[in-house]
C-alpha cells in the first residue's frame, strides 16, 4: 500500500493519483468477454462508460475491483504505477478503489454500523493487521451519524442487517453510505439496473456530487441521463464487443441516450459483430 | 473394600446416619464446614464404596445417599446410546470425586498449549492463578456479588450452590430435586445422579422479578469446575429470573468426562432464562441433560452456546405441561478439527394452546461434525399447538460435515409445527462484498459465520456477546481447538 500513496506523491510538481487500465483482457468461466480495454483516469475526473448489453461494462468493474471469478488473461491495472492485478480485493480496496453495486448481496445477522467500522478501519490503516484494534467506537458513530444526517439517512438505518431485505432505494443509499465513508480515490458505480426507480437514482446522483466527485476518479456504468445530469462525465466511453471503440465528451452521452447505439454499431462492425456472437451464446454474468 | 479408604468421624458414617428429615438440623449443629473435612484419598473408578464416601464427605442425609446408591444401580444397568456421538470412556478409569486441593495440583504446565493462549487472548490476567485454584470468579465480582447477596436475600431469594442448598433448604430442595429428570431417564442423567457435586440452586419467589442476570460465576465455590454439575431452578408463581452459566474462557480438566444435570421449574405466569457459553477444550465429552417444566402462561427460553469439545449432547427440552405455555431454545454448536456437536431441543405440548420455537444454527469447520438433533412432539390433548423449527447449517469447508435428525410426533389435527433447514457454505459473492471494502478473507469469513449466529448472539448479555464474537473468531483462525 505504501508504493501506490508514494507514487502518488511522486508524481511531479502536482501530485495525483491515477487509475490506468492497459490492454484488459478478461474471461469469465473461460469464455472471453474483454478483449483489450484501455482507459485512463485521474483522480477528480468522471467518466461515463456506456454500451449495449453485451458489451462488457459490467465485468470491466468487477474486473477492476478483482472479482475472483473474473479471469485476467491479459493486460494490467496500474494505480500509481503499481500494478494491482495480482492483488484480492481487499487489497484494491486498501489501495483506494471502491465499487457501488446495483443489487449488493446481503449479509444477514451484520449490522451495517459494525461492517462499516471494520471496512473504515482497514482503509484508513491499510498496513493493519487482523485482529488490531478497529477504530474507537465514540468517534467513529459521530462521523458515521454525521455523514448518514448529511446524506439525508434516518440513522437507526445503520442498525439493519446489510442488505438483507433492502429496497432498491435503501441499497443505494447504503452503498453511497460507504463511499462517504471510505472516500476511496477511484470509484466504479454500477448503474445498470434500469429497474430502479427515479427518485433513488436521483438522490445517488446528487449524493455523490455532494461527496465531492471532484475528490474521486468516478467511473459511471450507466443507463440512466439522471446520473449523468448531477455528475456530468469529463469523458464518456463506448463499449461494444468488449472494447471500448469510442471516447468523447459530455455530448457524446447525451447522443447515446437520444439516438442509441444505431451509429455506434454501423461505425465499428467488427466489435457489433463480437457483441452479438457475446448475446448469442450468453451465459447471465454474475453481478454482486 | 470399605475398611481402607477413609476414617469418617462418628456421626458421618452411613450407618450411623437416623433417616428422616429431622435429623438434618442436628447435622447442621456440626457447622459442617469448618469441622475439619474427612480425608478423602482421591482415586479412579466408580462404585458404591466411592458413591457413599462422596454422600459421608459432603453430609448427606440419608435419602440423597439413598438416591445416589439407587441411581448408581440404574447407571450401571443401562446400556450406552446408540446414537449420537462416539462415546470411548473407560468409566472406571475416572476420577469422580476431586477435593479442589487436588485440582490445584494440576500444574500450569501441563495445560495445552492452545488453551494458555487461548487465556491470552481473551485478555484474562492471572489466568494461571486462578486456573489452579479452580475459582472463575474475579475479585470485582466478588465485590459486586456480595451487595447484590444482601439485595437478594431481602427479596427472598435463594441462589447457592447445590450441596449448600440441600443442607439450608431441605424440604424445597427435597421437593422438587430429581422430579423433572429422574434417574431413569438416561444413562448420564443417572451418572450424574450418583456422583453429582456443585451447581447452582435458585429459587425465586412468587412475584418477584430479578432484572439482572444471575451468573454462574458468582458462586464463589472450588466446585465449580465440577464434572458432575447439578443444578435445579424454581421460579415461582409470577417470577423472572435470567441465570448465566458458563464463561468463555476454554474449559479444560483433565478429567474429560462432564455429564451435567439441570431441571429447572417455571410455575404459573413466570419466566425463566437459562443461558449457558461454554468453550469446551477438545478432549472433554460434554454430555448434558437439561429439562424444564412450564406451566401455566409460563416462558421458558434455554439459549444454549456450546463450542468445541470432543464431543457434545445436548437437548435442552422444555415440556409445556398447561395452556398458554411456552418455550424457546436457541442452540449454536460449533466444530472444529476433532469435535463432533451432535446437539438439538426437544419441545413437548402436553396441554392446548402452547407454543414454542427453536432455533438450531450449527456451524462446522476444518473437518469437524455438526449435527441438529430435535424433537417436536404434540401429545393427544394438547389442541391449538404452534410450533416453529428453524435449523441452519454452515460447513465452512468440504472436510467439514452437518447432520439433521428432526422428529415430528403430532397427535393433534389442528397443530400448526413449522420446519426450515437449511444448509450453506459461505457464499463467494458475500464473501468478495465484504473484500472489496477492505476486509481480508478471513475477517469477512468470520463476520458472515457472526452474522449467521446473530439471533442467538443479541439474546446474549453484552460482555456474552462480546465474548461469543471473539471465540468465534479464534475458532475460524484455527487457535482453538
Amino acid at each position: 500500500m505504501a508504493d501506490v500513496n508514494a507514487a502518488a506523491e511522486s508524481n511531479g510538481s502536482k501530485p495525483n493519483d491515477v487509475l490506468e487500465i492497459v490492454n484488459l483482457h478478461v474471461s469469465v468461466n473461460g469464455k472471453p468477454i474483454l478483449r483489450g480495454v484501455n482507459l485512463r483516469m485521474l483522480r477528480g475526473e468522471t467518466h461515463a462508460l456506456m454500451g449495449p448489453n453485451g458489451s462488457g461494462k459490467s465485468t470491466l468493474g468487477l474486473a477492476v475491483m478483482g472479482h475472483p471469478n473474473y479471469e485476467i488473461t491479459e493486460g494490467r491495472i496500474e494505480l500509481n504505477g503499481v500494478d494491482l492485478v495480482e492483488m484480492e480485493a481487499d487489497q484494491r480496496a486498501r489501495a483506494g478503489l471502491f465499487m457501488a453495486f446495483q443489487r449488493p448481496v446481503a449479509i444477514p445477522g451484520v449490522k451495517l454500523a459494525d461492517f462499516l467500522r471494520h471496512a473504515t478501519t482497514n482503509v484508513r490503516n491499510p498496513n493493519r493487521k487482523e485482529g488490531e484494534e478497529l477504530l474507537p467506537m465514540r468517534e467513529f458513530r459521530k462521523e458515521l451519524r454525521s455523514k448518514m444526517e448529511h446524506l439525508r439517512m434516518d440513522t437507526e438505518f445503520a442498525r439493519r442487517y446489510v442488505n438483507d431485505g433492502f429496497s432498491g432505494g435503501e441499497m443505494k443509499r447504503a452503498e453511497i453510505l460507504q463511499l462517504a465513508m471510505l472516500q476511496p480515490k477511484f470509484a466504479i458505480l454500477d448503474e445498470t439496473d434500469s429497474g430502479l426507480d427515479a427518485d433513488a437514482v436521483r438522490l445517488a446522483s446528487e449524493s455523490i456530487a455532494e461527496i465531492g466527485r471532484k475528490n474521486m476518479g468516478l467511473l459511471i456504468i450507466t443507463h440512466h441521463d439522471k446520473l449523468l445530469e448531477h455528475n456530468p462525465p469529463d469523458f464518456t466511453h463506448v463499449m461494444l464487443g468488449g472494447r471500448i471503440v469510442e471516447t468523447g465528451g459530455v455530448e457524446l452521452a447525451a447522443e447515446l441516450y437520444g439516438h442509441g447505439y444505431d451509429r455506434i454499431r454501423k461505425a465499428y462492425p467488427e466489435a457489433e459483430a463480437e457483441n452479438r456472437a457475446m448475446l448469442e451464446k450468453e451465459e447471465p454474468q454474475t453481478v454482486a | 473394600m470399605a475398611s481402607d479408604l477413609l476414617s469418617v468421624p462418628a456421626g458421618f458414617a452411613a450407618a450411623d446416619r437416623p433417616a428422616g428429615d429431622d435429623t438434618i438440623g442436628e447435622i447442621n449443629k456440626y457447622d459442617f464446614r469448618t469441622e475439619s473435612k474427612p480425608v478423602f484419598r482421591a482415586q479412579r473408578g466408580l462404585n458404591r464404596d466411592i458413591v457413599a464416601q462422596i454422600s459421608a464427605m459432603k453430609g448427606e442425609p440419608q435419602w440423597m445417599l439413598d438416591f445416589r446408591l439407587r441411581s448408581l444401580e440404574i447407571f450401571e444397568s443401562k446400556p450406552m446410546p446408540r446414537w449420537g456421538g462416539k462415546i470411548d470412556v473407560d468409566f472406571q478409569d475416572i476420577y469422580y470425586y476431586l477435593k479442589p486441593a487436588d485440582k490445584q495440583g494440576h500444574s500450569w504446565e501441563d495445560v495445552p498449549r492452545e488453551i494458555k493462549d487461548t487465556f491470552d487472548k481473551l485478555g484474562i490476567p492471572e489466568a494461571e492463578k486462578k486456573f489452579l485454584a479452580g475459582v472463575k470468579a474475579q475479585f470485582e465480582s466478588e465485590v459486586v456479588y456480595g451487595s447484590l447477596k444482601e439485595d437478594l436475600a431481602e427479596k427472598g431469594v435463594v441462589f447457592t450452590d447445590t450441596d449448600s442448598a440441600l443442607r439450608e433448604h431441605p424440604e424445597l430442595f427435597r421437593e422438587y430435586f430429581s422430579t423433572i429428570i429422574p434417574p431413569e431417564d438416561n444413562k448420564f442423567a443417572a451418572l450424574n445422579s450418583a456422583v453429582w457435586s456443585g451447581g447452582s440452586f435458585i429459587y425465586i419467589p412468587k412475584g418477584v422479578k430479578i432484572d439482572f442476570p444471575l451468573q454462574a460465576y458468582f458462586r464463589i465455590n472450588a466446585e465449580n469446575m465440577g464434572q458432575f454439575e447439578r443444578t435445579l431452578i424454581i421460579v415461582d408463581e409470577g417470577a423472572e429470573v435470567h441465570y448465566v452459566e458458563g464463561c468463555t474462557a476454554p474449559m479444560y480438566t483433565t478429567e474429560s468426562l462432564h455429564s451435567a444435570v439441570v431441571e429447572i421449574i417455571v410455575k404459573r405466569g413466570a419466566r425463566c432464562r437459562y443461558t449457558t457459553i461454554q468453550n469446551w477444550a477438545n478432549n472433554i465429552y460434554n454430555l448434558v441433560t437439561k429439562r424444564a417444566v412450564a406451566y401455566r402462561d409460563a416462558t421458558m427460553e434455554w439459549i444454549d452456546g456450546n463450542l468445541g469439545s470432543r464431543l457434545t449432547m445436548k437437548y435442552p427440552a422444555v415440556y409445556l405441561k398447561e395452556p398458554g405455555a411456552r418455550g424457546e431454545i436457541l442452540s449454536i454448536a460449533f466444530a472444529s478439527k476433532g469435535q463432533h456437536q451432535d446437539a438439538g431441543a426437544k419441545l413437548v405440548h402436553c396441554a392446548p394452546n402452547t407454543t414454542g420455537q427453536i432455533i438450531s444454527k450449527s456451524i462446522s469447520k476444518n473437518g469437524g461434525r455438526a449435527s441438529y438433533r430435535g424433537l417436536v412432539r404434540v401429545e393427544k390433548g394438547a389442541t391449538n399447538s404452534k410450533c416453529n423449527v428453524v435449523c441452519d447449517a454452515l460447513i465452512l469447508d468440504p472436510r467439514s460435515q452437518s447432520d439433521t435428525f428432526p422428529y415430528i410426533e403430532v397427535a393433534e389435527q389442528d397443530a400448526s409445527i413449522g420446519h426450515e433447514a437449511s444448509v450453506s457454505k459461505i457464499g463467494e459473492e458475500q464473501l468478495f462484498y465484504l473484500m472489496s471494502r477492505g476486509l481480508t478473507e478471513a475477517e469477512a469469513s468470520t463476520m458472515i459465520v457472526n452474522g449467521f449466529i446473530e439471533p442467538l448472539v443479541k439474546e446474549l448479555p453484552m460482555e456474552y456477546a462480546v465474548e461469543m464474537n471473539r471465540l468465534i473468531q479464534l475458532q475460524m483462525e484455527g487457535s482453538v481447538g
